[in-house]
């Protein structure tokens, strides 16, 4: 990855190296996040079944990107920052995923033990031990 | 010893003079630029040791569902969206007095980095406030989940939570919940420590158009934890 990519944007002016972000992005992107901090709590009133999560997910995803392009300057920045934080949300991604398929693959077996063995006056063998 | 280096050097005349440059630094932009690098990879460290207790959540909540929809009622919404908030306004904040920095503004930056540390001071007041909600109602994590009586009856929102409802396993809700919080405000602390030290920096007039590197690269950090706590808010406050 080559990290000399040109910087994007303008605002270079006078200033050097440094970016200044404009008071305008800085104020828009602050009154949207609470905006859409507003309405996720609005519509957690609402009941949309199987999807609440997602809508919830959703807009949180977008308040994060919001902060991460604007306030942490990744709009205005050398490319390679932003690859190496969406990498690290790819393997996330892998991490979480992967474990969530994996816990339940096991558990309709998991489902079935229990009804075989339903749980007595002794705790649950954990490691399979029995006397 | 850097005009030892100069002399070396001499032919190329990229080495910087300025004082904040250390020698290895071709120039005050390269000095940023690694150090800027160098914090992102931080921060990646950060979202890693995160996503493991997301992973924990995710597992125990598609596991669970009903201990979730049961204990997030003990949550006040109405604080938690307070406190979402309350970090933003001091993202806006820091993310202004990285402006401030960048021009050399001393003494907007010194209010911006005050107003960043008074919000960061009002989150964990409320998170207090919240926490110790908790310890009087006994809701607290793993064995020591014991809710009293006064625990139960009339929700935040105006439900009802009764005792006979109680799903089984309840305390992993305040475990996760504990885990998640309690790391989350750990990092707002070191957060504050790092504000401060920036804010008694930019005092002596530290920072300018030339060198502002501390004031961004703790911005970044500071609004990581602003991120951190947009995903927080709807998954332990907004589940239904």
């Amino acid at each position: 990855m080559s990290g000399q990519e040109q910087m994007q944007g303008a605002g270079q002016g006078n200033h050097g190296f440094a970016h200044p972000v404009p008071m305008k992005i800085l104020v828009g992107v602050a009154a949207a996040l609470i905006a859409l901090t507003i309405l996720t709590v609005l519509l957690s009133d609402f009941h949309f079944g199987a999807f609440d999560i997602w809508i919830a997910m959703g807009i949180a995803a977008a308040k994060g990107t919001l902060v991460a392009l604007f306030f942490m300057h990744l709009y205005w920045d050398k490319r390679f920052n932003g690859f190496v934080f969406i990498a690290s949300l790819f393997f996330v991604a892998i991490f979480i995923g992967f474990v969530l398929l994996d816990t339940h693959t096991y558990e309709d077996g998991v489902k079935q033990y229990q009804q075989d063995h339903p749980p007595s006056s002794h705790s649950v063998p954990l490691s399979g031990e029995h006397k | 010893m850097s005009q030892a280096i100069d002399s070396i050097h001499g032919d190329q005349g990229q080495l910087s003079h300025e004082p904040h440059v250390a020698h290895h630094f071709e120039s005050a932009e390269q000095q940023y630029d690694s150090a800027k690098l160098g914090m992102w990879v931080f921060l990646v460290t950060e979202i890693l040791f995160f996503s493991g207790l997301f992973c924990v959540y995710a597992v125990y909540r598609s596991l669970h569902p009903e201990v979730f929809l049961y204990a997030h009622q003990w949550l006040d919404k109405g604080l938690g969206a307070l406190n979402t908030v309350v970090l933003i306004i001091s993202s806006f904040t820091m993310a202004w007095a990285v402006r401030n920095a960048q021009l050399g503004q001393k003494k907007a930056l010194m209010i911006n980095l005050t107003l960043t540390l008074v919000c960061a001071g009002t989150f964990m007041g409320i998170k207090a406030k919240e926490y110790s909600q908790k310890f009087e109602h006994g809701t607290t994590w793993g064995a020591s989940f014991h809710p009293h009586d006064n625990a139960f009856g009339e929700t935040h929102d105006g439900g009802e939570l009764k005792k006979e409802d109680m799903p089984p396993n309840t305390q992993l809700f305040f475990s996760i919940y504990f885990a998640l919080t309690g790391l989350h405000g750990l990092h707002v602390l070191i957060g504050m420590g790092l504000i401060l030290w920036l804010l008694v920096r930019a005092a002596k007039g530290t920072f300018g158009p030339e060198y502002f590197t501390p004031v961004d690269i703790v911005g970044l950090y500071w609004h990581l934890v602003d991120l951190i706590w947009i995903f927080l808010f709807p998954l332990l406050y907004l589940i239904h």
